[in-house]
């Protein structure tokens, strides 16, 4: 079995005194496009800095398909872009191409230079005067023409209008695709991560509270609506409850036989799933030890 | 050739949605054996979605024999559907007559009947493709 694209063992980091990790651990299949959710302050921008090798963990460990991050073997496999000041603002954006080619091996020319194209983005403009959107999509393409075997992105979406979000998860997709690229992104808008992203991962307070398939994930959850007398059975694990008057609302993790007229279950979705897990803290859904290495599309 | 589309506001998985449709396709008689289905590559330029996503709708009807993929080539269909005999529709509507007008006796309402319906159909669906 091919080793993990990235995998994190009891993982932490503290800054002075506020732990922003705290023993996360996680293991992603290589070809997994993974959503990295959670509040602000969750840790999902220090656990990608780890996996780019831009900080030292205060313990636990960090590989990326094996490798130490920031290492030379791993600095080659490996692309990262920062949620803010992606690119060097005096420099234009031909200078960062011809920077970016002579400091990869594997540079992809043709590809940046379709990409840039396509955008519309003035070559002989510096970074510091393009749009917010425009910064992020130079920083982009800029990673995906390195051919990286994981690419890590931080809030990639922050920026970009509805149809630029669009396009960007296309063009990731096609990414995906052509390449086998395993991608970690860290987004808040959970919507635009809906038949793209294939596995879960929600940080809350610096821990791992949710890490699985997503389809896996959404097939195992239901929204069960009922009498709040009622006992449910305990074949259901009850991750929120709510009540309004004599009914009860719950999300659930198991399936529950609802013969009960008066008892309703349906689906839930991506977004009610991961605001479900938010606003319980304590509550969570992650792989036993025999599933954590469970190869992507396989 | 077939074309996908997404309908988001479902909350069935992508790739349900994908083998649902090609299945449908298949029942109007839209694929014929030996047609091929896009590439994933086709299909992530179309909709935007994840390949392994595809890959994953395109097994699931290898599974059930009704596509089969040849490697470098694609994926084609292997057998179509629809021939589900006049029988079997009329079965299931003489079973159902008879529990709707159970419930009715019962003390049921059109309502109630279609609440537990809806349930039941939910419940099946999802440990289907579980």
């Amino acid at each position: 079995m091919s080793s993990p694209a990235l995998q994190t063992q009891l993982l932490s980091k503290r800054y002075r005194r506020v732990w922003a990790l705290r023993d996360c651990s996680l293991t992603v299949a290589p070809g997994r496009v993974v959503a990295l959710v959670g509040p602000n302050g969750a840790g999902k921008t220090t656990l990608l800095h780890a996996a780019a090798g831009l900080l030292t963990p205060t313990s636990g460990t960090v590989r990326v398909f094996a490798e130490v991050p920031g290492t030379p073997p791993a600095l080659s496999t490996v692309a990262f872009v920062a949620q803010d000041k992606p690119l060097y603002d005096s420099f234009t954006v031909a200078q960062l191409v011809r920077m970016a080619r002579g400091l990869n091996r594997q540079w992809d020319r043709a590809l940046a230079a379709r990409r840039l194209a396509a955008l519309e983005i003035p070559l002989r403009r510096r970074a510091g005067r393009l749009s917010g959107g425009q910064q992020s999509q130079v920083a982009f393409t800029l990673a995906v023409a390195k051919r990286p075997r994981l690419l890590l992105l931080d809030e990639p979406l922050a920026n970009l209008d509805p149809l630029a979000r669009t396009d960007f998860m296309r063009e990731l997709m096609g990414t995906v695709a052509a390449n086998g690229t395993t991608v970690v992104l860290s987004s808040h808008a959970i919507s635009d991560l809906v038949g793209t992203c294939d596995w879960l991962v929600v940080l809350n307070r610096g821990q791992v509270q949710v890490s699985g398939d997503i389809d896996e994930l959404l097939g195992a959850h239901h929204a069960l609506s009922g009498p709040a007398a009622d006992r449910l059975p305990d074949t259901v694990a009850v991750i929120t409850r709510t009540e309004s008057g004599r009914q009860a609302h719950h999300l659930v993790r198991g399936t529950a036989p609802v013969a009960d007229p008066r008892w309703t279950s349906r689906p839930v979705g991506l977004e009610e799933l991961v605001l479900g897990y938010l606003r319980e803290p304590d509550a969570a859904a992650l792989p036993g030890p025999a599933l954590t290495t469970i190869e992507g599309g396989g | 050739m077939i074309s996908f589309y997404l309908d988001k506001g479902s909350g069935l998985p992508t790739y349900v949605q994908l083998v649902q449709q090609v299945k449908q396709a298949l029942r109007l008689g839209l694929l014929r054996t030996g047609d091929q289905l896009p590439t994933a590559s086709e299909v992530v330029d179309q909709l935007a979605i994840n390949p392994n996503t595809v890959l994953k709708a395109y097994r699931e009807l290898d599974r059930e024999g009704l596509v089969v993929a040849r490697p470098g080539q694609g994926t084609f269909v292997a057998q179509t559907l629809g021939d589900a005999p006049a029988t079997a529709y009329r079965a299931l509507r003489r079973d159902l007559t008879r529990c709707v007008r159970t419930a009715h006796a019962a003390g049921l309402d059109v309502e109630d009947i279609r609440a537990v319906f809806t349930a039941v159909m939910h419940e099946t669906s999802r440990g289907q493709v579980a």
